[in-house]
């Protein structure tokens, strides 16, 4: 079980104000990308987030641009986990390939409350909330073998050592 | 049961039958990446592996921030040059040819029954062509660059029949706009749309790639219009590559099947904050705003630059406004630049900027100041997306831009038809 605490907003939270688009090309380092997340949804939320803080959200997470500093910049923010009721499907490939884990439970979402603290089981495909106890379903091997090493590319970095 | 077009390629990429809910491993036929080539670069290089596995399927056009207005602009794209050259990646266009989408398709990399994957949301437009294309992120891509694989999940389909005749003065974007916002922005997250009907057949295939490109704003995977002679006569002399259609079978299972009738429709419009807040134009008319672009890989093609010239023929852009006209590509600018549309609209006050996405990221171009209102051709029109947080944007037709950027204000371009 993990805990965190809750920064709850709501549908079709898009890319651009996730990590503004004016940054996309000029900022290339992670720790800096993270100064930016949600910068123009809750310009506060730089300043307070905490290490394993989770973001809730309604329908259509990450919907618009496929940049991937989205994710990113969420991740180096601190941010453990997504719970949303549905992501956008580029966001959702992102936010694996970064290392983030992306849970979907519409009833969770309905349950949670912002500054809320919850408990999450990865394992078990747990969340568990002031309400109650939510499921979500578990991932598959191969995304869970993608998530355990942080990312896509160190995932492929070792596949590839693996062939040598 | 029959198969749909997604069913079709990705099985046969696969190697194997396929069904919509699987998931595939495919090598993509084309891999496409922009300005963003840069940080891939820089995660390609994370991978200890020396070469791009395969170079000749890479297309890489530098688009985004064009010429580079800062030097970390500019070192991005001294960087995507010098990779370029080290791994012999014949597909490059830099700086002077235009939007990422339009070269692609221009250049005949978008071709009938092809898996296309690109490193931006709008890789949907190549099923205007009847291709499989999706957008994926910058890890995918370089994971793609030295592995030359990556899974996908066979989407369902959703068939859009559009029937009618379109009435004049709207245009394909109106018939978008109102079908995203009757359905929402979220309809069509993780799956196909195929768009088909009488209308659909009618269109040009830039009017067709208006479709596939926002269907990106209902969150499709990818987008599709069944090729036709119309699309082969198309690719005659462009095609880079041997080529042959796949269509969805009559008895494949859809999703959904909607149905529209653009019969009786009014010119439509998206308001802020989001692409599928579409009102018809009467709703919105006479809002005024500061800033017009005509341009963008949706609307920066020759047929939405000779529109808007129509009405801008001999008329004066309202002193109010400033009014950025962007040339999807230097093909379409040179077309457009030989048959008087560029003079027409230069002569009217408009500000031709070279081939580019220009401000529709935000990035340079054209910012928008707080308080400041865009009226816009382009596919998105989230808070702050081309400057300050406190601007807003609608996004139109181009024959709507156009005429408003007379008046000063939102207007009906039916008046000017």
């Amino acid at each position: 079980m993990k805990k965190g605490r809750v920064w709850k907003y709501g549908d079709d939270v898009n890319t651009d104000v996730i990590f503004p688009g004016k940054y996309t090309y000029s900022v290339l380092e992670p720790e800096e990308m993270a100064r930016h997340a949600l910068e123009d949804l809750d310009p506060d939320f730089t300043r307070k987030v905490k290490s394993g803080d989770v973001i809730v959200a309604g329908r259509n997470f990450g919907c618009g641009s496929s940049r991937e500093q989205a994710a990113t910049c969420l991740k180096y923010a601190g941010v453990q986990a997504v719970i949303a009721k549905s992501f956008a499907r580029i966001f959702f490939r992102n936010a694996i390939n970064q290392g983030l884990p992306v849970l979907q439970s519409e009833e969770a979402v309905d349950s949670i409350a912002t500054g809320e603290e919850i408990e999450i089981d990865f394992s078990s495909g747990k969340i568990k909330t002031k309400k109650g106890v939510f499921t979500f379903s578990p991932f598959p091997e191969s995304v869970l073998g993608i998530l355990e090493e942080g990312g896509l590319i160190p995932y492929t970095r070792k596949k590839l050592k693996g062939k040598k | 049961m029959g198969k749909t077009f997604s069913e079709k390629i990705l099985g046969s990429k696969a190697g194997r039958e396929v069904q919509a809910g699987e998931v595939v491993t495919v090598s993509p036929d084309r891999i496409l990446s922009h300005d963003n080539s840069a940080a891939i670069i820089k995660e390609f290089k994370k991978l200890g592996v020396k070469n791009v596995k395969a170079p000749q399927k890479l297309v890489i056009v530098l688009d985004h921030i064009v010429p580079a207005s800062s030097e970390k602009y500019a070192s991005n794209h001294k960087t995507i040059r010098e990779f370029v050259a080290e791994q012999n990646i014949p597909n490059f266009f830099d700086v002077p040819n235009g939007i990422c989408h339009q070269v692609f398709s221009e250049n005949g990399f978008a071709l009938p029954g092809k898996l296309i994957l690109g490193a931006d949301s709008h890789t949907t437009s190549y099923g205007a062509f009847g291709a499989f294309s999706a957008g994926i992120g910058r890890s995918e891509v370089a994971s793609l660059w030295a592995v030359d694989e990556t899974w996908l999940r066979v989407p369902e389909t959703i068939k859009i029949e559009i029937n009618g005749k379109l009435p004049s003065g709207v245009y394909a974007k109106d018939v978008i706009l109102k079908i995203i916002g009757d359905e929402g922005a979220d309809r069509a997250n993780y799956k196909a749309v195929e768009f088909t009907g009488e209308a659909v057949k009618r269109f040009s295939l830039a009017s067709r790639l208006v479709l596939t490109n926002m269907a990106a704003e209902m969150g499709a995977k990818n987008g599709y219009c069944e090729p036709d002679e119309k699309t082969i006569h198309w690719l005659e002399d462009r095609a880079k590559d041997d080529f042959h259609a796949v269509t969805s079978d009559p008895d494949a299972r859809f999703e959904a099947v909607l149905k529209h009738d653009i019969s009786s429709l009014e010119p439509q419009v998206a308001c802020p904050h989001t692409v599928d807040n579409v009102k018809p134009i009467s709703k919105v008319e006479g809002t005024g705003f500061h800033q017009a672009l005509i341009g963008t890989c949706t609307n920066g093609r020759l047929e939405d630059l000779e529109v808007a010239a129509g009405i801008l023929n001999g008329k004066k852009v309202h002193p109010q406004v400033r009014v950025l006209v962007i040339p999807a590509s230097r093909q379409e600018y040179l077309k457009a630049l030989k048959k008087g549309i560029i003079e027409t609209l230069a002569e009217a006050g408009c500000i031709i900027l070279n081939p580019g996405c220009g401000p529709c990221l935000g990035a340079h171009q054209g910012i928008l100041a707080p308080g400041e209102v865009a009226l816009s051709t382009a596919n998105r029109n989230f808070r702050g997306r081309m400057g300050s947080r406190e601007s807003e944007i609608y996004l139109a037709s181009p024959a709507t831009v156009a005429a408003s950027s007379i008046e000063g204000k939102i207007t009906d371009p039916r008046k000017f038809s």
